[in-house]
């Protein structure tokens, strides 16, 4: 069964699973299970350089940009201003357009800032960013977004690093109905039937960081992230059964000894 | 000539001695750092890559200097 191809901004991908690269022990266990996971999207942080280790490595010296999409967040950010300060400098670095839009609201639940976030992306988008937003799993706000212009839309699945799975299939399925970008799945996940429940409800892709890193085997956790969506995703085009409240029998009724 | 200190900059929040004004290219060399990797600020005004040989670092100037880490 030949899938549709993952657009984002123009470029087409083969997987829909996005990691993020923070938590991991060093550079070595995220090139790893970045390579486990299959994903050819990396998100990443935008902080100052370190200016008193000068000798240290660097994070893209384990990700090549020329392989990998890389993907700026910017996370931390609570206000529409340091959103776009932080997107305007990592474009500078030169791996291209694409940002993942986070404001935050809230430090205890990081549940994003929906008023700072449309503003910030407005901006972004009329300076020529692919602006991925992270947003409350709202239909209405992913509405505002797409119409923006951003490139996708990434509705949380719960809380960051939460881990408590889709909280609400329910606001997901209008959001993907109503989607005529991507729609991605972005935080709360927590392990591989999370990840294949959002690609079964029809989401494009799934974004996830602390599921994998956290995990006590992240390499195998990764794999098992990219087994989940590549599966959550042909379920949905095989197109499941109906739920019925009473059994159907496999086996003929027709035939039976007696 | 000794590599005194003839001036000083913020640099990422703290003060930084410098021997006196420098082309960026110079600090960011003095700093062991790779211009494929970094993005420069200086007094909140981001310096495109192509300016960095003609931008002046001054003593005063506040300069933020980013790269990329791990996140999600």
């Amino acid at each position: 069964m030949q899938d549709t191809s993952f657009e984002l901004g123009g470029r087409k991908f083969k997987s829909r699973l996005i990691v993020g690269t923070g938590k991991y022990r060093d550079f070595a266990e995220t090139k790893a299970a970045v390579e486990e996971s299959g994903a050819e999207i990396v998100t990443v942080a935008v902080r100052r350089v370190n200016i008193t280790d000068r000798g240290k490595e660097n994070l893209l010296d384990y990700l090549d940009p020329r392989r990998y999409q890389i993907l700026p967040n910017t996370a931390g950010c609570f206000t529409a201003e340091e959103a776009i300060r932080t997107c305007r400098l990592a474009r500078e670095v030169g791996v291209g357009e694409l940002v993942k839009l986070e404001v935050i609201g809230n430090n205890r639940t990081l549940f994003p800032d929906v008023a700072a976030t449309l503003e910030a992306a407005r901006v972004l988008v009329k300076e020529g960013f692919k602006v991925m937003p992270y947003v409350t799993d709202d239909p209405v706000a992913c509405l505002r977004l797409q119409e923006i212009g951003c490139v996708a839309v990434m509705p949380l699945a719960a809380p960051i690093g939460s881990g408590l799975g889709i909280r609400n299939p329910f606001n997901l399925a209008i959001i993907i109905e109503q989607a005529k970008v991507p729609v991605i799945v972005d935080a709360g996940v927590g392990t591989a039937s999370d990840a294949a429940e959002a690609m079964e409800l029809g989401c494009d892709g799934v974004l996830m960081n602390s599921a994998i890193a956290g995990a006590k085997d992240p390499l195998a956790m990764a794999r098992a992230m990219k087994l989940a969506v590549e599966a959550g995703r042909l379920a949905y085009r095989a197109g499941r059964i109906e739920r019925r409240l009473y059994a159907t029998a496999s086996s003929p009724l027709t035939g039976l000894i007696g | 000539m000794p590599d005194s200190v003839a001036s000083s900059i913020i640099l990422n929040g703290d003060p930084y001695p410098l021997p006196g004004d420098m082309r960026l290219t110079a600090l960011l060399e003095r700093l062991n750092m790779r211009r494929g990797r970094v993005a420069v600020e200086i007094n909140r005004e981001i310096v495109p890559k192509a300016r960095y040989d003609a931008t002046i670092v001054r003593a005063g100037d506040h300069v933020e200097i980013i790269n990329f880490v791990g996140g999600g």
